[in-house]
């Protein structure tokens, strides 16, 4: 394989901060009506028009908010983990970037995952937090991503802090599959899980596809907060190069 | 790819694989310390120890509830659909707690295997459904309760 180029072209396009900013910004709009809309159809649907559980009543809709923000915070910490190790494997400057980018978004949503389910198991369990397996690694999810943020603003040279914090979110990559499959593996409090890839939702449709829209709508969310993002950090470390300057020049006019 | 790159990649698998197997050896060694409880099947069989705080979960049998009329006092039985285990409790039950539901009790076992319960918390499943489903389903006699694969995890 040495030698052989079996990369597709866009890979090595990303690669470069100045395309990657004008693709962005083609992107951005459309990403940003489907965040709105998806979010707003499926939080309208699943507050007013879902039917309520036949145990828990309508304090079961905080699962609208609960499982999007849950499985977003997974999957950008896959995303960082993913964009950290091209970033070392290639030494590519803008996968460095958007690793940087996901911490602070994947650390918020984990923050809202952990709260929305802490205000859902005080009604249901009748506690707000239990030690159990599911809970307790989301709590580290979270530590990874104060941890990962941490040591980033904690090293000076960028290339460096991306190389430390790619290898610890890297280590940290481990946590995911135990988060997802904590429920089967030990005995927990917190239910299995809602969506599984190979069975039918345990709810009727009228309940899970007001979730499943809602899922989507966060993946568009972070995609454009992840955008915005990685454009601002593009613009501040190729601050010096002559495309910033120029573009900047036009829009001063 | 160039050698080095793939040197890299290398050393980023390593990573992945060397923490992956760290971690699983951990969670294998200590894997009854982070269950959150134990079944009656384990209690019957004197896994669980005694004189110290532990929990136990399981499914409420039906008919089992015995409420004493002057007091908060509550005795129930739980079971994992193999053993049952008597629990006792004082003080107000989860909303969820029903006969049939899941739930995880922390107490403390006394000399008969009974749980003397300080705190009793509802266990639910991801079968959501509307209450009209739901009456449909009592009526025809199918609530799903249980799952087959339910008993494995309570």
């Amino acid at each position: 394989m040495a030698g052989k180029n079996w990369m597709p072209r866009w890979f090595y396009q990303l690669a470069s901060p100045k395309w990657c900013y004008q693709i962005t910004g083609k992107l951005l709009p459309g990403f940003a009506i489907a965040t709105l809309l998806l979010i707003v159809v499926g939080l309208v649907w699943g507050l007013a028009f879902a039917p309520p559980d036949y145990q828990q009543g309508n304090s079961f809709r905080i699962i609208y908010l609960h499982v999007p923000t849950a499985y977003m915070a997974q999957s950008i910490y896959v995303t960082m983990a993913i964009a950290g190790a091209i970033g070392l494997i290639w030494k590519m400057k803008v996968a460095d970037m958007v690793a940087k980018c996901c911490a602070p978004i994947g650390a918020s949503l984990a923050i809202l995952a952990l709260a929305t389910g802490a205000i859902w198991g005080k009604p249901t369990w009748g506690s707000w937090w239990v030690w159990d397996a599911r809970l307790t690694s989301m709590l580290i999810l979270l530590f990874l991503y104060f941890g990962i943020m941490a040591l980033n603003s904690a090293i000076e040279s960028e290339s460096t802090a991306a190389q430390s914090t790619a290898v610890l979110a890297l280590v940290g990559l481990v946590n995911i599959p135990i988060i997802q499959y904590s429920v089967y593996w030990w005995n927990t409090l917190h239910q299995p899980s809602t969506f599984k890839i190979t069975e039918k939702p345990a709810m009727p449709p009228d309940m899970w596809i007001p979730l499943l829209i809602l899922v989507i709508g966060f993946y568009c969310f972070f995609a454009v907060t992840l955008m915005m993002r990685l454009r601002n950090e593009i613009l501040r470390r190729e601050r010096r190069s002559s495309w910033v300057r120029e573009l900047l020049m036009q829009q001063r006019g | 790819m160039n050698a080095q790159r793939k040197q890299r990649l290398t050393l980023v698998l390593l990573i992945v694989f060397g923490s992956s197997v760290a971690v699983a050896l951990v969670a294998y060694a200590l894997s009854q310390n982070i269950n959150l409880f134990y079944s009656p099947s384990q209690i019957s069989m004197g896994e669980a120890p005694a004189d110290t705080r532990i929990r136990a979960g399981g499914i409420v049998v039906d008919g089992s509830v015995r409420r004493d009329p002057n007091s908060l006092k509550v005795e129930f039985d739980i079971t994992d659909f193999a053993h049952a285990t008597t629990v006792q409790y004082v003080g107000i039950l989860p909303d969820l707690f029903r006969e049939g539901q899941g739930i995880v009790a922390q107490g403390m076992l006394d000399q008969n295997g009974r749980l003397i319960a300080s705190e009793v918390l509802a266990k639910h499943d991801e079968n959501y459904m509307s209450p009209e489903v739901a009456a449909a389903l009592a009526a025809a006699g199918e609530m799903p309760h249980m799952p087959p694969t339910a008993g494995k995890g309570y």
